[in-house]
């Protein structure tokens, strides 16, 4: 199907779509905690944008609550709450580069080659933006996780974790329609409680190996201590 | 029915009130009442469900039948004998200064918070809401892990977070593809992912997201269960956090993440109409087993040890889940509860232990039966029970699995039998110079609070010799339910 057939809300989901993967790879390049903690925020506003935007164009008034709980969460408190950290702690100097930018890239990219192959046995029952959102999503998924796996500072690690669970929301919006309340409100409660639980790890990390850098947790290990 | 919203309150009550009194010294026998109360409350459930059969709440969100009743009543006594056990226990670590006061009302909120969380896991009828409680047990108990704020605690709990945190992502999105495939059948709203809703039109739902569906779930929760290779988190947190913990970690948690895949691969099954699942779960689980058997034998400390061995369990469990004959099925309900009870009274019993020897490390541990005989008595019992000596339960549990097995998959029962073979070498290499070897210096007794592991273990040795009948007639239910008929 050509893309000028679409809908507009169709056309509208689909570039969202596009620009989440975007900051995806924006994340995945940044070196600098406190650029990557604002590339997080915008994930977060575009994710409560496309999720106000189904809400508006399908009628579900159900989904605005997520979209003010995503707005809320992901765009705002979070990342105040991490930038306050990164300041706290005196970590916005510090540079948490890669070793091998070019190759995290391409590895980044075959992740998203990866998902929608993956997502194929779900085109042939749905539409055209329903593979796109899902396979959009799971890349974002399997990006923050390559996001974890590069980095060092923990910071790092708590943005890729929350850019999973934004990937995980945004699945739910565009190819289900939100889920029920029940589960939304359950899920936002949780990652609220996680975060919370991030910002007293770090403290206790720090205390325990004086930097935030998890390369330096490496005592526990199966050979003989 | 007003006993499923009272076990839910009861420790939604013990939670709030603990994260205010835990610091005083009678929190310990206030968390022992709290459970005993949830204990009571089930065991009301249980007899509800005995007469009345199958139950579903008001609103249809709590769901009740003879598959998780039992887990319900099995969680609520671990639960609270572990607690029996840890209130001393705890009380001893505050005495030698490993926690303070402050801590020391975390872990009682926590405690509570987790057992919350495992009722809320065994009866919610909503897949979400399943998940939802799944990761809550992750962050309440990732603190505890925590507890003792050494470098090593630390790593142990920031390393449980992240793995299991990402892990249970997938089963998320496992969640989320779940419902996509059931609102295309039953349309948009908070029907789609209600578990008898969803188990009823399984035949209906999509074949090929549904089994996308249970990679990610599989994933997710099976990171929970501890299964090879996802299982990197286990032993660390384990062996760093405060002993109970341990006990209700691998008492309860692993139960629960597995009774969470069983029912996903339920609704696979009906839909799919093939053994995928199944196939699955049996490659993971009989990995697990293997590589867990291997891993016993090179630990130096007693907590990962016994930690492995619960890994090599689960994975038993989850390939006999996988083989899916109703035998297959019943054995592997019949060992969760043989495997609960024996695991959290060994941990309890290495609690004492290592509080006597003042170190978890295995070469440091001596001469426990003659120091004090009711510990390594305790050990070596629970360890002659864990490793599937006759006459214990998890002796016929194990033998019904392996009988099973050659039913449908003979060429595998070799694998298992040397499964079991490491593992029992593995176990014993360790444990017997711990109980029998010399007395270290200046070793004296402790107090030690073992009835909790007395009862344990005579329950275990009662359910190896004779299953009461009306936990075989659950056993059998649930069976039908998940295998699709009963055992001959």
């Amino acid at each position: 199907m050509a893309i000028t057939e679409l809908t507009l809300y169709q056309q509208a989901i689909l570039l969202l779509a596009g620009l989440i993967a975007l900051t995806s790879f924006l994340m995945l390049g940044q070196s600098r905690l406190v650029r990557l903690v604002l590339v997080f925020a915008l994930q977060g506003l575009l994710l409560a944008a496309a999720t106000a935007l189904a809400a508006s164009v399908l009628d579900y008034p159900h989904l605005y609550v997520s979209a003010a709980l995503s707005l809320l969460l992901k765009g705002i408190v979070i990342p105040v709450l991490l930038q306050r950290l990164i300041h706290r702690m005196g970590l916005h100097r510090v540079m948490d580069t890669i070793d091998h930018p070019a190759r995290v890239m391409m590895a980044g990219t075959a992740l998203v080659v990866f998902s929608y192959y993956v997502s194929l046995p779900v085109v042939q029952h749905s539409t055209l933006v329903t593979l796109n959102a899902i396979a959009v999503s799971l890349a974002v998924v399997l990006l923050g996780m390559l996001l974890m796996i590069t980095r060092r500072q923990a910071v790092a690690h708590v943005v890729g974790f929350m850019s999973i669970e934004n990937g995980l929301f945004f699945a739910a919006v565009v190819s289900t329609y939100g889920m029920p309340m029940v589960v939304e409100l359950g899920v936002a409660f949780d990652v609220l409680v996680a975060a919370v639980v991030f910002g007293v790890f770090f403290f206790q990390i720090r205390s325990s190996i004086d930097s935030l850098n998890v390369d330096q947790l490496s005592k526990l290990t199966e050979a003989d201590r | 029915m007003i006993a499923v919203y009272l076990l839910l309150l009861v420790p939604l009550a013990g939670m709030a009130l603990l994260s205010f009194h835990g610091h005083r010294a009678d929190a310990g026998r206030l968390n022992v009442r709290f459970n005993a109360l949830a204990l009571a409350a089930s065991v009301w459930l249980a007899i509800d469900v005995l007469i009345n059969g199958p139950e579903l709440s008001a609103g249809r969100l709590l769901y009740i039948d003879s598959y998780n009743v039992y887990l319900v009543a099995l969680t609520a006594f671990v639960g609270l004998t572990t607690s029996m056990f840890s209130g001393p226990y705890m009380a001893h670590e505050q005495e030698i200064g490993r926690v303070t006061a402050r801590r020391l009302r975390l872990y009682y909120a926590m405690y509570q918070g987790f057992m919350l969380a495992m009722y809320l896991v065994l009866t919610t009828n909503n897949m979400g809401v399943m998940w939802v409680a799944m990761e809550g047990a992750t962050l309440a108990t990732v603190l505890l892990v925590s507890l003792y704020r050494t470098p090593e605690s630390v790593e142990a709990a920031w390393k449980y977070f992240i793995l299991c945190g990402v892990g249970i992502a997938q089963a998320l999105f496992g969640t989320v593809l779940l419902y996509f495939a059931a609102e295309q059948k039953l349309g948009v709203g908070g029907e789609a992912l209600l578990w008898t809703v969803l188990h009823d039109n399984a035949h209906a739902l999509d074949p090929a997201i549904l089994s996308l569906a249970f990679v990610f779930l599989l994933v997710g929760y099976g990171t929970k269960i501890g299964l090879v290779p996802l299982h990197q988190w286990l032993p660390d947190a384990h062996s760093e956090g405060p002993t109970p913990m341990s006990a209700i970690l691998s008492g309860l948690l692993l139960n629960d993440a597995l009774y969470a895949v069983v029912r996903c691969k339920m609704l696979v099954d009906g839909s799919l109409g093939t053994h995928l699942a199944g196939n699955l779960m049996m490659g993971f689980g009989l990995l697990s087993f293997l590589v867990a058997a291997l891993f016993l034998h090179r630990q130096t400390d007693i907590k990962r040890l016994f930690s492995y061995s619960s890994i090599e369990h689960m994975g038993l469990m989850t390939f006999a889940f996988g083989v899916g004959s109703p035998w297959a099925t019943f054995a592997a309900l019949f060992h969760m509860t043989t495997h609960s009870l024996t695991k959290s009274a060994i941990f309890v019993t290495v609690g004492h232990a290592a509080q006597l020897a003042g170190t978890q490390r295995m070469d440091k541990i001596r001469g426990l039966i003659l120091t004090q005989p009711t510990i390594g008595w305790g050990l070596l019992i629970g360890t002659v029970a864990i490793a599937g000596f006759p006459p214990f339960g998890v002796f016929a549990s194990e033998f019904l699995v392996l009988v099973a097995t050659m039913d449908d998959f003979p060429w595998l029962t070799p694998l298992l039998l040397l499964g079991i073979g490491l593992a029992f070498a593995g176990l014993f290499r360790h444990i017997q110079p711990m109980v029998y070897g010399d007395v270290p210096e200046g070793q004296k007794a402790i107090t030690a609070n073992l009835w909790p592991v007395f009862m344990h273990l005579a329950l275990v040795l009662w359910l190896g010799l004779a299953i009461p009948g009306f936990l075989g007639n659950w056993f059998s239910q649930a069976t039908q339910l998940i295998a699709g008929s009963l055992p001959q």
